[in-house]
């Protein structure tokens, strides 16, 4: 157990260390304006990707509202700032705090149905969510809500995504995070044996709803404005996309994948006619050849890492 | 007095009585079989005492609370565990990741613990893993705690299966088919290791079996269910003298 901590340790430094070098070649100007704005959007997306990971890879709910959490949380982040003045922190846990409570009304009744009829629920309260938003004046409706001011850095979306990463990591390797697995790997065994099923899918669906809360506040806080175009069903299929390519039930899957969509689309988007046909291609490429996504539903983590380079050291412990 | 004890229990489905006017009652420390032909309603009793179905009238009481209306993880809480006849395992996982899942609802540490890895996270985790281990040892798969579950032989998932249910650390246990697709040897040492799961943990067990050397070997007492309904009940030796039991199985002798 005492090796989990020091894992633990030695991950969280390996994040400092990745900050610091990225914010080293940010200030020495290596890193461009263009790709600066990209690797913001990657922590977001990551954020996006591992909260939704736990909705759909580990606890099994097949959700593709996603966007709707995010538009929600990005909204009240908003509103917080700009229309009531308070600080970037408060909104972005105010935002956090409304996608959950909505994630918690609507996981309630939804979360009662099974596979493809879960995800046409979740697919038309993404944009019930979204119409709302549309057709509320207070928020600037249909033109969005402008001037909002950038809060949002590297360091804000970084640590935003570190911390969503470490509280997913260490809910899925409790006990708490069985109970979600078991519920994944076969329903009416998890409930025989002692899970209350409905508590957890739930619980999986509030915590994913929160996380998605936090990218959509730092979203709305990096690009002036709040648009509900930015959240149509379309963003939560690009979120699901990362999930599924880096594997269901893998954190580091997700983090990979969102980290090369990302860059793909970001790479492409100097041939905007053909970027849509490649990534598509991409995407039918690997579904053929890796059907269970990158990585599976396994992790590479420091463990690995230290056992290409140290020589087969290995603990029992699991996970970075 | 007795451990569970059921009345009248009866259950439609629609115009069919799959159980109807079932009576049981078993003593702490038994160990009884419920026997039947195909279709006789064994798996549906189960499931009414699991709380899977609700029963259309008819009591059921577990040391002495009622469990009417209790969901399944409810019941397994207070006490009863359970296996399936086909088995049902956390496939996808280790072995022992699903036998730790059985003791998930033992577990005080809350969500917040959890995810800063504080307070009760580390003291529990451990001891979780070793009372894993320790039932993992008693069914002799702790060799194979890194095996992913599906890929464990036939036998062997059966026996994960029940050391699952153990782990919930129930009173009750309940064994749906046990031995259902095992080879005589493997029925002969499951029938060794039901009786010392007994006696070693001082558990009372009913099992549902086709098996009828298992039934007749092991178990104490033995209830036989019919068209849903229980005809005999007594001794292995009563049971396999009983012309009703003898014509259930066999059908009636031509005059």
């Amino acid at each position: 157990m005492r090796s989990k901590m020091k894992l633990d340790l030695s991950a969280l430094a390996t994040c400092f260390a990745i900050y610091a070098i990225i914010m080293m070649l940010m200030e020495a100007e290596v890193i461009g304006a263009f790709w600066q704005l990209n690797i913001v959007l990657i922590c977001i997306n990551i954020i996006l990707a591992v909260s939704l990971n736990l909705i759909t890879g580990f606890t099994g709910q097949f959700s593709i509202g996603h966007a709707g959490f995010m538009a929600v949380g990005a909204y009240v982040s908003a509103v917080f700032t700009v229309k009531l003045g308070m600080s970037f922190a408060l909104a972005i846990l105010a935002g956090a705090g409304a996608a959950a409570i909505l994630g918690f009304a609507i996981g309630l009744p939804t979360l009662r149905l099974q596979g493809d009829y879960l995800a046409i629920a979740t697919l038309g309260l993404g944009e019930i969510i979204r119409i709302t938003i549309l057709n509320i004046p207070y928020v600037g409706g249909a033109s969005g809500l402008m001037g909002i001011p950038r809060y949002t850095n590297f360091t804000w979306a970084f640590f935003a995504m570190v911390i969503t990463i470490f509280f997913i990591k260490n809910f899925i390797n409790s006990s708490h995070g069985r109970a979600c697995i078991s519920i994944r790997e076969n329903e009416i065994a998890a409930e025989a044996m002692g899970v209350d099923t409905t508590k957890y899918k739930v619980l999986a669906f509030t915590i994913g709803a929160a996380f998605a809360g936090v990218a959509g506040g730092l979203f709305a806080h990096y690009f002036y404005i709040a648009h509900p175009a930015s959240f149509t069903f379309m963003k939560s299929f690009d979120i699901l996309t990362m999930v599924v390519l880096g594997g269901l039930g893998s954190i580091s899957g997700s983090i990979t994948s969102a980290i090369l969509l990302t860059f793909i689309s970001a790479g492409l988007a100097s041939y905007p006619e053909w970027r849509m046909v490649i990534y598509a291609l991409l995407l039918i490429v690997l579904m053929i050849y890796r059907p269970q996504g990158l990585f599976g539903n396994k992790e590479i983590s420091l463990k690995i890492f230290s056992r290409i380079l140290g020589g087969g050291k290995h603990g029992t412990a699991q996970n970075k | 007095m007795a451990l569970l004890k059921i009345n009248k229990l009866t259950k439609e489905f629609g115009g069919l009585k799959a159980v109807s006017n079932f009576n049981m009652e078993i003593n702490k420390g038994e160990l009884i079989g419920l026997i039947g032909p195909n279709g006789a309603g064994k798996t549906t009793a189960f499931n009414l005492m699991t709380g899977v179905y609700e029963p259309t009238s008819g009591q059921i009481d577990f040391d002495g609370k009622s469990l009417l209306g209790l969901k399944p993880y409810q019941v397994t809480q207070q006490g009863i565990a359970r296996t399936f006849q086909n088995i049902r395992l956390f496939s996808d996982l280790t072995v022992i990741d699903n036998v730790k899942i059985a003791y998930h609802f033992h577990v005080k540490y809350g969500i917040a613990e959890a995810v800063m890895r504080v307070g009760r996270y580390y003291p529990e985790e451990d001891v979780i893993e070793q009372k894993a281990l320790e039932c993992l040892k008693m069914f002799k798969l702790d060799d194979r705690r890194d095996e992913i579950a599906r890929n464990l032989p036939y036998g062997e998932q059966r026996r994960l299966e029940i050391a699952r249910a153990l782990a919930a650390e129930p009173q009750l246990l309940l064994l749906d088919e046990p031995a259902a697709g095992m080879n005589p040897q493997e029925t002969h040492e499951l029938m060794e290791m039901i009786r010392w799961i007994r006696d070693e943990l001082k558990l009372t067990i009913l099992l549902i079996e086709h098996d009828m050397s298992l039934v007749m070997g092991v178990c104490e007492r033995i209830y036989v269910l019919d068209y849903g309904s229980i005809i005999a009940a007594g001794t292995p030796l009563e049971i396999r003298s009983n012309p009703r039991v003898i014509e259930a199985y066999l059908g009636e002798e031509v005059h």
